[in-house]
């Protein structure tokens, strides 16, 4: 017998006009932390699917070898029976029920045909521990944040005695300190002799865990790399991912022009009725003609809510002080609207939840926030419309074969690519980015930080709100870090370092 | 995952291939066509051809009229991913107050006309502000509509002994009565053939219109045998619905006012900037107001629209009857709402055409007046309808997955 828990071998899978997995060879040695590395479209999720089941045995062509055995999964429940658990970029959580009735949902504990919840509790328990997760098991998920949720998958998995765990770039929504607990958390994982596959696009975290690392480039094996060996680069890895040398990760802005004040918070102070506390104490934020500025922080710091409260308050909450300037005349923006008006956007960090239209294509998400400019007396003039999509589209170099292409059917880079050029088309004056760069593959990451130099180049100013903090050092003129709702610093590009930001960034946590 | 690669589908094809690919592709949109199509073929084979004379025609139209105008007004709540369950007696009430205002109170049918719109869009404002502003679900709100509505259609029709006669021929006309001709009896009415010869120059006017304009940026565009065929086609079925209807008394009233409204929502939808926001919120609501839209008076605007509408039905459906009586109005919104799913309007919202809608119409109308003509039983084509709506909306569903 082979120490390879999983084979699978010369592996095909077509879909109508596209060939996305081309004669993939991938081997998982059993007890070994296995990272996955590629573009968006390489054929990474893909391939997890084949795995699992999801696209079934006879719509692929070549073997899955798992335990030494041919198998044949035709769905998820076969692969689980057999030990694989795979957890999803998106959680598959029920919000509105408790830890332990979610670890054991589609498994329930059973006493003759009633659930046995004092043995599910207990279980679960057991379970929690394994993911040393100190919670109540009780407490209803959505009580918790991101980070707990993932562990709380994790412990699910392990609840159907998984042996081999496939795991969809689980750190792709966490902050640095969640993400090195998980990482923590996977190692352990190993020692306890479970296999680990791990689909990522950070790649400091696949250096850092990665026993063997195996590249995929439009559909195919590129190379695996055994780093238990030698030393992998980034640089290495990402040349293996594009087919090509990246040097600069963030591009060089040509001429920096940065002007007089454009916008400008101060002591801006926000409740949210909802959890009945303040969310924000006493900011004070500016921004200057052409600047980027960056506002770094952990998850749940307040960015986000700094930004939608500033850009109309959609959520509702309830502004207790503070004043908004755009070029020093102040504004008081209650919608969207009107901050639209007064030359502020928003580039949403969840693009398909609130930021894309998927259904709809990509002219019309270029043009839904600015429909005015294209407004002859009431009727939309379709030509003019046309001309916009297709400007953006050459301009920003969005990859579809025309604009009458659904927005779900792109890739990230491309999707956030149109987010991107529907907020130009707006020619705003402040753009506030929410982690633009977010679950986007590296060659799409670099078309973006171009583009906002370009933008800054132009007289714009950019907010960018980021939780990868290279990404913030790299881009940023200027930063803030914000901790638990007050902004703890502010760092000039020179004075930024990692371990300052960090240490700005948990500062409230712990005074308090 | 790679985008699936389109232009795989080229011109180059043969003309049979691309048939297919497009029958394939836009089944969804040509399914209710052929489902009218056939339905129309059954009942005129079992009716011995009666199914399609001038008279059942018209009478088609008339009895479509009230559900067509419910349903169009349907189809951007459902759009908007909201429901109005209180359409039905919203327009029976509303066509009780034409009668009581035409008869007892004696106002005359140019003021009625207008009065009872107004009492429809105050009676959708409220619905809508429960909705967008108070945060009632909409499912919930008109609900309680229905109570309400149904409860003071008959407080009103009960007082004055229940059903209430309409003599004022205007109103009656409006749902009973044909357009004017040239002075003088002809063989053929010559107004009902100009405006059908004019609306089918238009049609292919528009279509040769669009299709330069996609040409000019390079779309694609269907191959031009099958486009030419097409305009045929579509031109000779006026053509004949027209020749049908000239040769009797004409076009009726109704379907002149159903295809007015129908003219204004589809330019509403399609090239305003109120119909993109309203596709726009029934696709992703967030993401809507997130780029400026104020979803909540788009909503609102979408239940004035339809109180409005269930008005304007309720007044076609008591002239049709000339009377206004307590049970008028019950399950009309059964027929709108399932004339918009028939007509593709997408179970998830954001997706869905007036013009489809229509189509939707049609098919349930014929359904029951085919029905009647085979003398079904009522109840009988319930259950019928039900089975064909489910149908249509199953297969939406799949399609849709699968697209």
């Amino acid at each position: 017998m082979s120490d390879f828990i999983l084979e699978m071998k010369n592996i095909t899978k077509t879909f109508p006009g596209v060939r996305a997995l081309d004669n993939v060879n991938f081997s998982v040695k059993r007890g070994e932390i296995h990272c996955l590395v590629g573009e968006n479209g390489a054929g990474k999720s893909t391939l997890m699917k084949v795995l699992s089941g999801v696209y079934g045995y006879g719509t692929y062509e070549g073997d899955i070898v798992y335990n030494g055995e041919v198998q044949h999964f035709k769905g998820i429940a076969d692969s689980e029976a057999k030990g694989i658990g795979i957890i999803y970029q998106e959680l598959a959580l029920i919000p509105e029920l408790s830890v332990y009735e979610n670890i054991f949902f589609g498994h329930e504990i059973v006493k003759g045909k009633v659930i046995d919840w004092n043995e599910t509790i207990k279980r679960a328990s057991e379970v929690l521990k394994k993911v040393r997760l100190d919670v109540d098991p009780s407490t209803k998920v959505k009580n918790f944040g991101v980070g707990t949720q993932q562990l709380i998958e994790i412990a699910k998995a392990l609840s159907k005695d998984v042996k081999l765990l496939i795991l969809d770039e689980p750190t792709a929504s966490l902050n640095e300190d969640d993400s090195e607990n998980l990482l923590k958390l996977i190692k352990e994982l190993k020692n306890q002799g479970v296999t680990c596959i791990m689909i990522s696009h950070k790649l400091r975290e696949v250096i850092e865990i990665a026993d063997t690392l195996t590249v995929l480039r439009d559909g195919a094996t590129i190379c695996s790399l055994d780093a238990t060996k030698d030393k992998i680069t980034e640089a290495e890895i990402i040349k293996h991912m594009v087919g090509r040398e990246i040097n600069n990760i963030y591009p060089v802005r040509q001429e920096k022009k940065i002007g007089d004040v454009v916008f400008e918070v101060k002591d801006w102070t926000v409740e949210d009725p909802k959890k009945g506390r303040e969310i924000l104490h006493h900011v004070d934020l500016k921004v200057r003609k052409g600047e980027i500025v960056g506002l770094q922080g952990l998850m749940g710091a307040g960015r986000t809510e700094f930004a939608l409260s500033v850009f109309g308050n959609t959520p509702g909450y309830k502004i207790t002080s503070g004043e908004v300037f755009m070029d020093g005349k102040q504004v008081r923006p209650k919608s969207p609207r009107q901050a639209i008006n007064e030359g502020i956007a928003y580039v949403s960090e969840d693009r398909k939840g609130n930021g894309l239209i998927l259904i709809q294509d990509i002219k019309y998400n270029n043009t839904i926030a600015n429909l005015d400019a294209l407004i002859d007396k009431v009727v939309i003039n379709e030509n003019e419309e046309i001309n916009v999509g297709n400007y953006y589209k050459d301009s920003i170099n969005i990859k579809a074969p025309s604009i009458e292409q659904k927005v779900g059917n792109l890739s990230g880079g491309n999707q956030q690519k149109v987010q991107l050029a529907k907020w130009m088309f707006v020619h705003p004056k402040v753009l506030i980015l929410d982690e633009p760069t977010r679950g986007i593959d590296v060659g799409a990451k670099y078309e973006i930080y171009t583009l906002m130099n370009r933008l800054v180049e132009e007289g714009m100013s950019i907010i960018m709100i980021s939780s990868e903090l290279p990404e913030v050092l790299g881009m940023s003129d200027r930063l803030y870090v914000m901790s638990e709702g007050t902004i703890t610093g502010e760092l000039t590009r020179e004075e930024a370092t990692e371990e300052k930001v960090m240490a700005l960034a948990i500062k409230g946590t712990k005074e308090r | 995952m790679a985008e699936i690669n389109e232009t795989a589908v080229e011109e180059k094809v043969g003309l049979g291939k691309e048939l297919l690919t497009l029958a394939k592709k836009n089944l969804r949109d040509y399914m209710m066509y052929i489902v009218l199509i056939v339905i129309i073929a059954f009942f005129t084979s079992r009716t011995d051809g009666k199914f399609i004379t001038a008279l059942n025609i018209s009478n088609l139209f008339n009895q479509a009229a009230y559900v067509a105008v419910l349903a169009i007004g349907m189809t951007l709540i459902l759009i908007l991913r909201q429901i109005d369950l209180s359409v039905g007696y919203v327009a029976g009430f509303s066509g009780a107050i034409a009668a009581i205002l035409l008869e007892k109170v004696g106002l005359p049918v140019g003021l009625v006309i207008p009065l009872v719109l107004i009492v429809g869009l105050l009676i959708g404002l409220y619905q809508g502000v429960l909705v967008t502003r108070v945060g009632v679900p909409a499912f919930v709100a008109t609900l309680a509509g229905m109570f309400i509505f149904r409860g003071l259609l008959g407080v009103t029709t009960s007082k004055l002994g229940g059903t209430i006669v309409i003599k004022d021929e205007i109103f009656i006309a409006l749902n009973n009565g044909f357009i004017p001709d040239f002075g003088g009896a002809h063989n053929v009415h010559i107004v009902t053939m100009i405006i059908g010869i004019i609306g089918a120059c238009m049609v292919v006017y528009s279509q040769i219109k669009a299709r330069r304009n996609k040409e000019k940026y390079n779309f694609k565009v269907v191959s031009l045998p099958i486009f030419i065929t097409m305009l045929i086609l579509i031109s000779a079925v006026i053509m004949i619905i027209v020749t049908v209807l000239a040769r009797w008394k004409g076009i009726p009233w109704s379907a002149v006012i159903v295809g007015v409204i129908l003219l204004a929502y589809n330019f509403m939808l399609n090239k305003t900037k109120l119909g993109r926001y309203i596709y726009g919120i029934g696709g992703n609501d967030q993401a809507a107001e997130l780029s400026g839209v104020n979803v909540k008076n788009v909503i609102l605007f979408a239940f004035c629209s339809m109180g409005t509408l269930a008005a304007l039905a309720g007044m076609l459906y008591s002239s049709r009857l000339s009377s206004a009586t307590p049970s008028a109005g019950a399950a009309f919104e059964m027929d709108a709402i399932a004339s918009s799913y028939i007509g593709g309007v997408a179970v998830s919202g954001g997706v869905g055409k007036v013009t489809n809608t229509i189509i939707g119409t049609l098919v349930i109308v014929s359904l029951t007046n085919g029905m009647n003509l085979m003398g079904v039983d009522t109840f009988m084509q319930y259950v019928v309808k039900g089975i064909i709506f489910i149908l249509a909306v199953a297969f939406d569903v799949r399609t849709r997955r699968n697209g």
